[in-house]
């Protein structure tokens, strides 16, 4: 192999130099952006990257990029599909300036994990992704910012707590988790345990299978069991149906309590009157009254570079997520440039970024994003953050916060994520970091 | 259309200089001159895939039954290879293939028994049952993933002996080197006494029962036969190509797309296998890219995937309806004709 | 002791689902009879269909007018597949044909969305779902207008099949095409007829559906829940369509609620499949299919 990688290095040298002409400027950081506008999940796809893309114009606009550094993306279509992803990962990744990347899909970043590990690039899975990639000590290149699948069902479960008068309360009740046949939907059935037998609730878990367009059989048993909640972990399609079918057996839609992919408007829209009064988790409020939202309609949309064709569409959910997510990965790059230079950094140095990515609220009103989402403190061993969550309740015409912002509860999850974290460690091969200064990557 | 042209071959020995060149271009050429991104994200799948058309050809172009779950094979054979890297680490991996492909047979025997009394659609259809069973055993149960929390496994490191396949290029070669091996073994059966029965059960069963073929038995054997290669195919898919699998990457649109590829590519033909593979696998990244080049200042992406999607779709049926025995009969009537017209010119 | 009132409740909840997914089964039945052709775009002209309307009502068309014209499109492009894909694939295998209408499929698909979003849409067709409660069973309201429709909808094939010069011929076709080539019946005129009946049923399942689910991409996966159906019921019968969606509902409601935990749940989406197996190993064309050797 060694032969063939020399002669590799020798043509690749080549080529570099006769392109060398085509080369970008320095001073750009480039997002390639793993997205999906077709297929089943379009809906939330382009409402993610849309707003992601907004806040990029935003900055680029407004500012004129990140202390002068211009931000460029490319789009590759996915699908949602696991190798299509991979495929794009493969053309872009060599492209110069790669800031981090941001798939908006579990499958995807799963199969990214070895790779951009090895290409020391960050991989931003807000909201989602792998649980225990939390624990930085021994995934220093993935971060699950703001919340963890496990924080969620923490987050969960104190909310209905709130809505009982107290986590003592929760004695003798009875919630009924409804999850996606799918590794996703079956990922928090032993925290669901963990936190039934703390608090003292019943608990049943029911799976709908994919793509959950009939839910019958499962409505029928909840209404038998006489929930007191039904937990909503659902997916596409799943979602609206089962609002349906609640109203079809008489279940109460304000004690469907939906998780953070189920608490969009293409969850409920569908759903139409059934929908009234449900309830979902989230980590940025939706509406677009925010400063920061007013500021993407003025100067971005204002200028014609919009990115969602259908501006009714500003401010919802899915789009306030990828103006979140664009905040945390503008403002995780000027934190490394204050270290590093205002110059493009490396997949590295934006890692450290990522790694001191504190915003408190006053910084985060600073930014225009008071009330948006809370805050955030990502430190070297915990890449999510303590993001807080809320609830939003659905009026059959927009969402309505209903809740505080409610932090799950980290410290009892931190043993189960470190221990997850270890054995992923050991099966790799992975040498655990013991301060933010190690050096990273095998 | 061979006997026709045949007295040519001592000038014309294409076969065999084809074969050479397409040999000294995937082993030497590709892995030197080749970017990490053709062999990682072109070459590897479609090997994986070509493979996964040819076993299934196996069962459907000569033995004349259709099954719609190949990609339920795939899975199995991929995560069989797993639980045997994980669970007896001793085993050398080639090993692990081959056990691997045996499990995948064993299942597609199983799912193939209804074969003995179902015919065409009916088949087909019931072929699902294997597709959804599989997909919801794998997740259901988290001992097939090592109990990991969202059913994903990781693939070990690829290595026969001392020699471990890390690189891009390494892992092509590997690809390469399975897909070969089980190519020219599945040509050798073809040839022998048990590739003439498929080809009797296919043409006419009840024949084929006359003259002494056990038709059960052949239609079991190319159930297990054609699993066991699909089987293999999804060990590289895993192993070699994503490295991190998911059973919700092996669903329904992975079986139509290998289906795809061998009526695509023609029937009863393991060339056909593979160029339907190259068509399947290179043609929706050539039409992206060429569309991204020249229309994507105009469109988003989404636009411009929704049209290759009609593209492709247009294009499927024009070749379904100019040349419904697939590509390789386009390919060698082309080849005919190009060696008719250098035979005259020798001959004048 | 035994809850037979959650039994009933679970037995017409599962006989209703049924009928809705007959009711997508028969636009595969309509088709097969004729051609010879497991159409896998039913999915894709479902969501085209649904999206169609749908899309026209929110830009302001009264309901009728959006109907009428999406009745339209329909049959313009039932005409279309007759012309274009079908009459050139005239006696090719029941195999390539499969794989030109998975073709078609992609091409509906991405036609749909260029056309009218990617976005997900709610649809009211006014039948609101408030249960019926009958001595404490409920009973949707919906499923039973849905299955007052799948109802009158069959009864209009069955007259116009009966009672009209093309539904004799398209009887005729089902059941020898030569011989109704042979007098003289024009067979490329009963497909574009058949498709445009299978493009009304998509049109008519497709409004069902999406009041159900949502219009949106995942409306194309109802067709999975349709395959069990035909290979129970037969993939040429009507009436096979009716009893398997009917049996199909049943049973998987009733396995999944009282066999599912035996295996953690989640079986209903297999458990179609081994019911329609069973009963194949039996009868292998089906309850009501006719017995014919076909190879693929």
């Amino acid at each position: 192999m060694t032969v063939f990688r020399r002669m590799k290095i020798a043509l690749g040298a080549a080529l570099a130099l006769g392109l060398a002409g085509t080369v970008a400027q320095a001073d750009e950081q480039f997002f390639p952006l793993q997205s999906y506008r077709v297929g089943p999940y379009a809906a939330g796809g382009t409402g993610f990257f849309g707003g992601f893309i907004d806040y990029l114009n935003l900055i680029n606009i407004r500012d004129g990029g990140v202390n002068g550094v211009k931000l460029t993306w490319d789009e590759g279509e996915t699908q949602y599909e696991v190798e299509r992803g991979v495929e794009v990962y493969e053309r872009l990744k060599n492209r110069p300036g790669v800031a981090a990347w941001n798939p908006l899909s579990v499958g995807i970043a799963y199969a990214m994990i070895d790779r951009i590990t090895k290409d020391k690039v960050p991989l931003i899975t807000i909201n989602h992704g792998r649980t225990d990639s939390t624990d930085g000590r021994v995934f220093p290149y993935v971060f699950p910012l703001l919340l963890n699948p496990y924080s969620e069902t923490s987050g969960i479960v104190n909310y209905i707590a709130s809505r009982e008068g107290g986590p003592d309360k929760l004695k003798g009740k009875k919630i009924i988790v409804l999850y996606h046949g799918s590794p996703y939907g079956k990922e928090t059935i032993p925290i669901y345990k963990l936190l039934a037998d703390k608090y003292g609730f019943e608990l049943e878990q029911i799976e709908v299978p994919h793509p959950g367009n009939e839910q019958q059989s499962q409505w029928l048993s909840i209404r038998r069991a006489k929930a007191d909640y039904v937990v909503l972990r659902g997916w596409g399609v799943m979602n609206p149906v089962a609002l349906k079918t609640a109203q079809k057996v008489g279940f109460p839609a304000d004690h469907i309590i939906g998780n953070v992919w189920s608490n969009s408007e293409e969850d409920v829209i569908p759903a139409g009157d059934a929908a009234k009064g449900y309830v979902a988790i989230t980590t940025q409020a939706s509406g677009a009254e925010y400063p920061v939202l007013q500021e993407v309609i003025k100067t971005v949309y204002g200028a014609g570079k919009g990115n969602l064709d259908d501006k009714k569409r500003i401010g919802s959910v899915y789009h306030n997520l990828g103006i979140v997510n664009g905040i945390l990965n503008v403002e995780a790059i000027r934190i490394a440039q204050e270290k590093f230079g205002k110059r493009t950094l490396t997949g590295d140095e934006v890692r450290w970024g990522f790694e001191h990515l504190q915003l408190d609220p006053a910084r985060v009103e600073a930014l225009g994003a008071k009330g948006l989402f809370h805050s955030i403190n990502v430190t070297w061993d915990n890449h999510e953050g303590d993001g807080r969550v809320t609830f939003q309740q659905w009026d059959g015409a927009k969402w309505k916060v209903v809740s505080d912002w409610i932090a799950p509860d980290w410290a009892a999850l931190r043993p189960i994520i470190e221990k997850s974290a270890a054995a992923y460690a050991q099966e790799h091969g992975i040498k655990i970091r013991t301060s933010g200064d190690d050096p990273v990557g095998q | 259309m061979t006997t026709i042209i045949s007295s040519k071959r001592s000038f014309f020995f294409p076969e065999i200089v084809a074969t050479c060149l397409i040999a000294v271009v995937a082993i030497g050429a590709v892995p030197l001159v080749g970017s990490d991104y053709l062999m990682d994200a072109v070459l590897t799948p479609f090997l994986a895939l070509a493979l996964a058309a040819v076993g299934l050809n196996l069962l459907t172009g000569y033995a004349g039954q259709v099954s719609l779950g190949s990609a339920a094979f795939l899975a199995v054979g991929a995560y069989a290879a797993y639980n045997f890297s994980l669970r007896l680490p001793a085993l050398p991996l080639l090993l692990d293939l081959v056990l691997a492909g045996t499990i995948a047979a064993a299942v597609g025997i199983m799912f193939g028994l209804p074969s003995l009394r179902l015919r065409g659609f009916y088949l087909a259809v019931s072929t699902l049952a294997a597709q959804f069973f599989v997909q919801w055993a794998l997740t259901k149960f988290g001992w097939f993933s090592n109990d990991n929390p969202s059913g994903v496994i990781d693939a070990p490191v690829l290595r026969i002996g001392s020699v471990t396949f890390t690189s891009a290029a390494g892992r092509y070669l590997f690809s390469l080197g399975v897909v070969t091996v089980a190519t020219l073994l599945t040509l050798r059966l073809l040839r022998s006494q048990t590739g003439r029965n498929f080809i009797a059960v296919r043409d006419h069963e009840v024949a084929a029962k006359v003259i002494g073929v056990p038709v059960l038995r052949t239609k079991l054997l190319a159930f297990g036969l054609s699993s066991f290669l699909i089987g293999v195919a999804g060990v590289l898919w895993a192993f070699a190509y994503l490295r991190t699998v998911e059973p919700a990457g092996f669903n329904l649109d992975r079986s139509f797309q290998i289906l795809f590829i061998i009526i695509i590519g023609g029937l009863a033909s393991l060339r056909g296998a593979f160029v339907g593979a190259a068509f399947i696998v290179v043609f929706p990244l050539l039409l992206s890219r060429v569309g991204a080049a020249l229309l994507g200042s105009l469109f988003d992406s989404g636009v411009l995937e929704m049209s290759q999607r009609i593209v492709i779709g247009t294009l499927i049926i024009t070749f379904l309806i100019a040349e419904p025995r697939g590509l390789i009969a386009l390919w060698d009537r082309g080849w005919a004709r190009l060696r008719a017209a250098s035979g005259k010119a020798i001959e004048t | 002791m035994f809850d037979y009132q959650f039994l009933l409740e679970v037995l017409i909840g599962g006989l209703l689902s049924g009928v809705m997914y007959s009711l997508v089964a028969i636009g595969f039945v309509l088709i097969y009879k004729t051609s010879g052709v497991l159409n896998f775009a039913q999915g894709a002209m479902l969501l085209f269909a649904a999206l169609t309307f749908v899309s026209l009502v929110e830009r302001g068309t009264s309901f009728v007018v959006a109907l009428a014209a999406t009745l339209a499109v329909m049959i313009a492009l039932g005409i279309a597949v007759e012309r274009a894909v079908l009459r050139p694939l005239v006696n090719q295998p029941p195999i390539t044909l499969f794989m030109a209408t998975l073709g078609l499929s992609y091409i509906i698909e991405g036609a749909a969305q260029l056309l009218w979003g990617t976005q997900v849409h709610g649809l009211d067709i006014g039948v609101s779902d408030i249960p019926f409660d009958v001595g404490g069973v409920f009973i949707s309201r919906f499923d039973l207008f849905a299955a007052a429709v799948a109802g009158s909808l069959v009864a209009l094939f069955t007259l116009f099949f009966r009672y009209t010069r093309t539904g004799l011929s398209f009887r005729a076709v089902a059941d020898d095409q030569f011989a109704a080539l042979a007098v003289g019946l024009r067979l490329p005129r009963v497909w574009a007829a058949v498709w445009t009946a299978a493009g009304i049923v998509a049109l008519v399942a497709g409004l069902l559906w999406g009041a159900r689910l949502g219009v949106q991409f995942s409306l194309s996966l109802v067709v999975l829940k349709a395959l069990p159906v035909l290979v129970l019921g037969g993939f040429d019968s009507i009436a096979g369509a009716i009893v398997g969606g009917l049996l199909i509902g049943a049973t998987e409601k009733l396995a999944e609620v009282y066999v599912g935990p035996l295996f953690g749940g989640g079986i209903e989406a297999w458990a179609a499949y081994v019911v329609a197996l069973a009963l194949l190993l039996v009868r292998p064309s089906g309850l009501f299919g006719q017995k014919l050797v076909e190879r693929v």
